[in-house]
């Protein structure tokens, strides 16, 4: 417990020392641009890929539970819709970036730390904290969202081709429950998630990249608890949050 | 030059520094040596500020590392180049990339002139074609002289080395030496190299400190260490038979 508590004390002390003020800020902003393509784009293929197969998985699961006669079918488009804004693309695409992004983002970190370079850093008289930390953070944070938006848009493209190439409902069914009661506070909520999702899963990853100690091997270990933590920590704050907005 | 007084550092029950004061002079090629596990690494570790001793002063010609804040250490670690044993080169970063860092980060040159600055440091070092290679394409001697040319791209009044000659072959290894010690002499730099390699200590031991077990055993120079009659210095040194015949 003592042990738990220094941790997370010792997360704190490292966030304070990355939103310090960067030495110079244009090398910086290149910095997180950088970052942006490396984290975010980057990922965008295997969120795509993802988020197609999640939205036609999702359409006919809820078309089979759906089978109803008293039940509009049109329900299954909309069903599918909110499916995929409130949780599956928050929350699963979250899970997903934890694996890739944070795995990423302790390994780099832990090599570097494992092969002096942060000590490298330090002596130049950088912040290292700040310097390899803070533009994974922004990058994250503002990347995140655009993916989990993209991320709905192809879910429900790919609900639209399970629903329509499976027979499950018609075209103009399913478009139509996908417009049905639209309640755009479920966007917002769903963005706000991924922000707190984005700066948890890139701040613990750093965390753990950043004090690593020994040599390849812990490069790895760092790698799976940066995963394994994330991923509890997304979970923790997709209930809190969800609890403070939708209850 | 860079004066060390009193310095003790323990990691736990591991006593590794003792009382442990020198002076590293200017213009010189200032060596600390000794067996593997004596705390050469340590002092210099603590010398330019990732470990912080447990007492002892450290002053850089008068400026005392540990009474200024943050960012007056930060203003110092400026003044400071430091050569790692594995290169620490930023493997993201071409090897021009890496020598422009320091530039990027802290000078307001135009471009043009942190590309003469590039071309000259990478010109001293003898790799005048290597500005587009990662680090993963260099050898381990080209990584050293990258090594060397990033810290002095910021003309820096201290140098760390932290042993420069691991891993390379006897030639290279001279190379490198020389290099450090010509660089020193021309711009008047306080080298402080941290080596257990007796070829270096005879080429470029201007200034010569011996840790043992943590405590400074013998200080001289590369004339005086083949006469010195310290017991524990001359079995470091004397281990190979080359240099027992060398004495004899």
């Amino acid at each position: 417990m003592i042990v738990a508590i220094q941790k997370i004390g010792k997360y704190f002390s490292l966030l304070k020392q990355v939103f310090s003020k960067p030495e110079n800020s244009s090398v910086y902003f290149k910095k997180v641009v950088d970052e942006m393509v490396n984290l975010g784009v980057n990922s965008l293929a295997i969120v795509s890929i993802i988020s197609l197969f999640m939205g036609a998985v999702v359409t006919i699961q809820t078309g089979l539970q759906l089978n109803n006669p008293f039940i509009p079918k049109y329900l299954i488009g909309y069903a599918t819709r909110e499916s995929l804004i409130l949780e599956f693309s928050p929350t699963m695409i979250a899970l997903i970036l934890a694996g890739k992004v944070g795995s990423s983002i302790a390994s780099e970190i832990g090599t570097m730390r494992v092969s002096e370079q942060i000590d490298a850093l330090e002596i130049m008289g950088i912040n290292s904290s700040a310097f390899i930390i803070q533009p994974k953070i922004i990058a994250s944070v503002f990347f995140f969202p655009f993916l989990v938006v993209l991320s709905m848009g192809i879910g429900m493209f790919g609900g639209y081709l399970a629903a329509t190439l499976g027979g499950i409902i018609s075209k103009a069914e399913f478009l139509y429950g996908l417009s049905y009661w639209f309640e755009p506070y479920y966007i917002f909520y769903a963005l706000v998630k991924t922000v707190f999702f984005a700066f948890a899963i890139s701040s613990i990853s750093s965390y753990f990249g950043y004090y690593t100690k020994g040599g390849a091997l812990a490069v790895g270990r760092s790698s799976t608890k940066a995963v394994v933590y994330s991923s509890i920590v997304v979970l923790i704050i997709n209930f809190i949050i969800t609890q403070l907005m939708l209850s | 030059m860079i004066e060390i007084k009193n310095i003790n550092k323990s990691f736990g029950s591991n006593h590794v520094l003792k009382d442990v004061s020198f002076n590293f002079e200017a213009g010189k090629t200032n060596l600390i040596i000794g067996a593997s596990g004596s705390g050469k690494t340590t002092l210099i570790k603590c010398m330019v500020g990732l470990h912080q001793q447990d007492s002892g002063s450290i002053s850089f010609d008068g400026r005392d590392f540990i009474l200024l804040d943050k960012k007056e250490q930060r203003v110092l670690r400026q003044d400071i180049g430091m050569l790692f044993q594995g290169g620490a080169l930023f493997d993201y970063l071409t090897v021009k990339q890496n020598i422009s860092f320091g530039l990027d980060m802290f000078t307001t040159m135009s471009q043009k002139e942190k590309d003469d600055r590039i071309a000259f440091c990478l010109n001293r070092v003898n790799l005048s074609n290597a500005n587009n290679l990662y680090p993963s394409e260099l050898s381990g001697g080209m990584i050293k002289r990258v090594a060397i040319a990033r810290a002095i791209a910021l003309k820096p009044k201290y140098l760390f080395c932290d042993e420069p000659n691991s891993g390379l072959d006897p030639q290279t290894a001279i190379i490198i030496d020389n290099l450090i010690q010509e660089i020193t002499q021309e711009y008047n730099i306080t080298t402080v190299v941290n080596t257990h390699d007796m070829n270096s200590v005879m080429e470029i031991g201007d200034n010569i400190a011996f840790i043992s077990e943590g405590e400074l055993a013998w200080s001289g120079d590369k004339k005086s260490i083949m006469s010195s009659d310290c017991q524990v210095l001359n079995d470091f040194v004397f281990a190979s038979q080359l240099f027992k015949k060398l004495k004899q």
